[in-house]
């Protein structure tokens, strides 16, 4: 048995599909002898050799770019963005061709590319490495927009996305990425794409989140259940395809609903996931859907971010409001 | 193959000037320019390039302790930036990259600023000197084509200023480098595009970073002229650049100037360079380096002495922790700042989240 931090899980995945697969490639800016800033790809290189971990100059559109070309010719690569502040000029690349290959050539070409971003807030890091942007990528027809948010479901999930024959963007809670320690094995088995994952069962209020606040959405959860409250815990895990099901079945037994995110409020994906509880779950719904999110505003710089990051507090808040509801 | 020596069949051909005045040891190797003549005209650049060393030292003791976030140090690069900066106006405008402490010192942004930002404090952005100045950009090359409209407006409304771009090698590999380059050429306007080329992107070296010989003559692709310095040698930037400048507020268009330097430490504190490069290439660097080039130099002409060079120490170290204090000292902004500046009045739908926030620390703005 062996513990693992998230980013070593990231680790894990990434060889254990090299191994399998000669296809996978690892390109991105310092992957290499570096092995990546955050250490993801670390030993990547000694042991694949330079021809499949590749550092590429520093350049976005080309880590996008080129797994795009890679991937229409069988390849499997798997790009990293250094942080999700330079992943804008990827969004082209993915709106523009990984997406849409497959529909525009009927299925002639294909992209089957992963571009693994860390992302999120709460490390203190410098200008533009604090975002939460993923609802960007959730608007885009065609894209797989993965979250993990515990280092197994990172190694699972991970390998999910590598193995996907489509395009996946798989974001990294970086703020989790070594706080978090958790058993891990190297299994080779993945964790089902557009699955939600159940994280904790309980009656009253459905709390619904992703990535690093599932850690503040659990603890809620504690605090709630010393107050009578059971809650229940849903890992969105795959943002896109969503898994509504889950969400859903589980609104329809608790009839409460709250989602916790970090991004900003406005269009964040808790807009989704409360818009098909009104579409599809509104007479199970004994309370609005809360939303517990960061605000409308530019991403703090670490003097001031504490403020903007949704805390457990907040959630249980927006919790017994729900409760008292009627 | 057509035969490459018969001029009519080369459709192009071009040549990167390399320019250096001081070598390595502080010798004069070119006969230097007219600013450069006395001797004493050379001591504010050593002095803000000493300076800017101390304040580094200090930004990273203060990183290491906890004082301050993620800091890149310029270590070895202070040629770029004060060479760059002496030679502009102040009306010029200057938009740095990350790593340029040096040029926005002598534009007059102040340590304490430099301090907050790096804090982790947006009031560092809002410099009380050079007010059209660009905040520090982080995501590489993305300033290029700034530079480009800023320059444009200069033409637009005939003034006689310049934008100064600095960016690293790295910056050259990214679309938005030659994008702007382009545009500032077709249009021709006055801008000047100065890489600082420390050898190293994080762990990328140059050579992996483009194929090309020179980044100067991705200057050509653009349709400007391109040019190499000695990036060590403060005096050659500052003509470079002065050289440029003239070029560009006579309305002869922009220039790309590449400053070959080294950088001297990890790419930023939060890197560790001893993963990807050896001690003995580091060692080999630190001869070159700009501070000690020119101090021998100003030696050598009798311009600078061991007096000198110990009340420089200590005047500068005073004043690097005189900002450090006041930067420690600064109050927290209330959270309702993060809400203040994002339009010129608030809209309604933010008007009820920023009472959340504010309601949320218990109505103490400064919790
Ligand atoms: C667009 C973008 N991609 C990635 C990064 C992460 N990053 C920060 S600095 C850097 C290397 C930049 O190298 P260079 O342009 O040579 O500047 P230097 O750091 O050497 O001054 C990288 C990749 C970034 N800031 N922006
Ligand atoms: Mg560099």
């Amino acid at each position: 048995m062996t513990e693992r931090t998230l980013v070593e899980a990231i680790t894990l995945a990434l060889a254990r599909t090299m191994d399998e697969n000669e296809k996978v490639l690892v390109v991105g800016e310092d992957v290499g002898i570096d092995g990546g800033v955050f250490r993801a790809t670390a030993g990547l290189i000694n042991r694949f050799g330079k021809d499949r971990v590749r550092d590429t100059p520093v350049s976005e559109t080309v880590i996008a770019g080129i797994s795009v070309g890679l991937a229409a010719q069988g390849f499997r690569p798997v790009g990293e963005v250094q942080f999700m502040g330079f992943i804008y000029p990827v969004i082209d690349q993915l709106l523009n061709h990984a997406s849409r290959l497959r529909t525009r050539t009927r299925g002639r070409i294909t992209c089957p590319m992963v571009i693994r971003a860390p992302y999120g807030g709460g490390i203190h890091a410098p200008e533009h490495h604090s975002e939460s942007m993923e609802a960007l990528f959730t608007h885009i027809p065609g894209l797989r927009v993965v979250i993990p948010s515990s280092p197994a479901r990172a190694y699972g999930l991970l390998l999910a996305a590598i193995r996907d024959p489509d395009p996946v963007v798989f974001l990294e809670p970086k703020r989790i990425y070594r706080s978090i320690k958790e058993e891990v094995e190297d299994t080779g088995n993945a964790i089902a794409l557009d699955k939600c994952q159940l994280l904790r069962a309980g009656r009253d209020i459905t709390l619904v989140s992703w990535g690093a606040m599932i850690v503040e959405t659990l603890q809620a959860a504690e605090t709630l259940s010393t107050e009578g409250i059971e809650a229940e815990v849903i890992d969105v895990a795959t943002l896109k395809p969503l898994d509504a099901a889950t969400i859903l079945n589980s609104v329809e037994k608790t009839g409460r609903c709250a989602v916790i995110h970090e991004a900003p409020y406005t269009s964040g994906f808790g807009a989704e996931i409360a818009a098909r509880l009104a579409e599809y779950g509104l007479t199970n719904l004994l309370a609005p859907v809360r939303r517990v999110t960061g605000y409308d505003v530019t991403m703090p710089l670490p003097k001031l971010e504490h403020y903007y990051m949704p805390t457990a507090a907040r959630v249980v808040a927006a919790a017994r409001e729900s409760m008292e509801f009627s | 193959m057509p035969p490459q020596n018969d001029p009519s069949n080369v459709a192009a051909a071009f040549s990167i000037p390399f320019t250096r005045y001081l070598a390595v040891d502080g010798s004069v190797e070119e006969e230097l320019p007219d600013f450069a003549h006395d001797p004493a005209a050379l001591i504010p650049l050593y002095r803000a390039m000493v300076l800017t060393r101390i304040f580094d030292e200090k930004a990273i003791a203060l990183q290491r302790t906890g004082r301050l976030g993620t800091f890149p140090s310029s270590l070895g690069q202070e040629a770029v930036g004060v060479g760059a900066a002496s030679a502009m106006l102040p009306e010029d405008v200057l938009l740095p990259s990350f790593r340029e402490q040096s040029a926005q010192f002598w534009r007059g942004v102040t340590m304490k600023e430099v301090f907050l930002y790096w804090g982790g404090d947006e009031r560092g952005s809002n410099f009380e000197g050079p007010r059209e100045d660009f905040p520090v950009s982080i995501p590489v090359a993305s300033h290029f084509p700034h530079a480009a409209g800023v320059a444009l407006a200069f033409k637009l409304r005939d003034e006689k200023r310049a934008a100064v771009c600095i960016g690293g090698d790295g910056a050259t590999s990214k679309g938005d480098f030659y994008e702007g380059l382009n545009i500032a050429a077709v249009w021709s306007v006055p801008a000047v595009f100065l890489i600082n080329d420390n050898q190293w992107a994080i762990s990328v070296p140059r050579q992996k970073q483009t194929a090309a010989q020179t980044l100067a003559q991705k200057a050509i692709a653009a349709g400007m002229p391109g040019e190499q310095v000695d990036g060590n040698d403060v005096i050659a930037v500052r003509d470079a650049v002065a050289r440029a400048l003239k070029r560009a507020r006579s309305g002869n268009g922009p220039t790309l100037i590449e400053a070959l330097t080294y950088r001297l430490t990890d790419h930023t504190t939060a890197d560790d360079a001893h993963r990807y490069r050896s001690d003995e290439e580091v060692s080999q660097r630190w001869k070159e380096e700009p501070v000690s080039r020119l101090r021998n130099y100003l030696v050598s002409q009798d311009a600078w002495n061991k007096k000198d060079e110990e009340q420089l120490l200590s005047v500068c170290k005073e004043e690097v922790e005189k900002s450090a204090d006041e930067y420690l000292a600064t109050e927290p902004e209330p959270v309702s700042e993060i809400f203040d500046y994002l339009f010129k009045e608030l809209p309604d739908d933010l008007r009820a989240q920023r009472e959340f926030a504010i309601a949320r620390i218990g109505g103490n703005e400064h919790d």
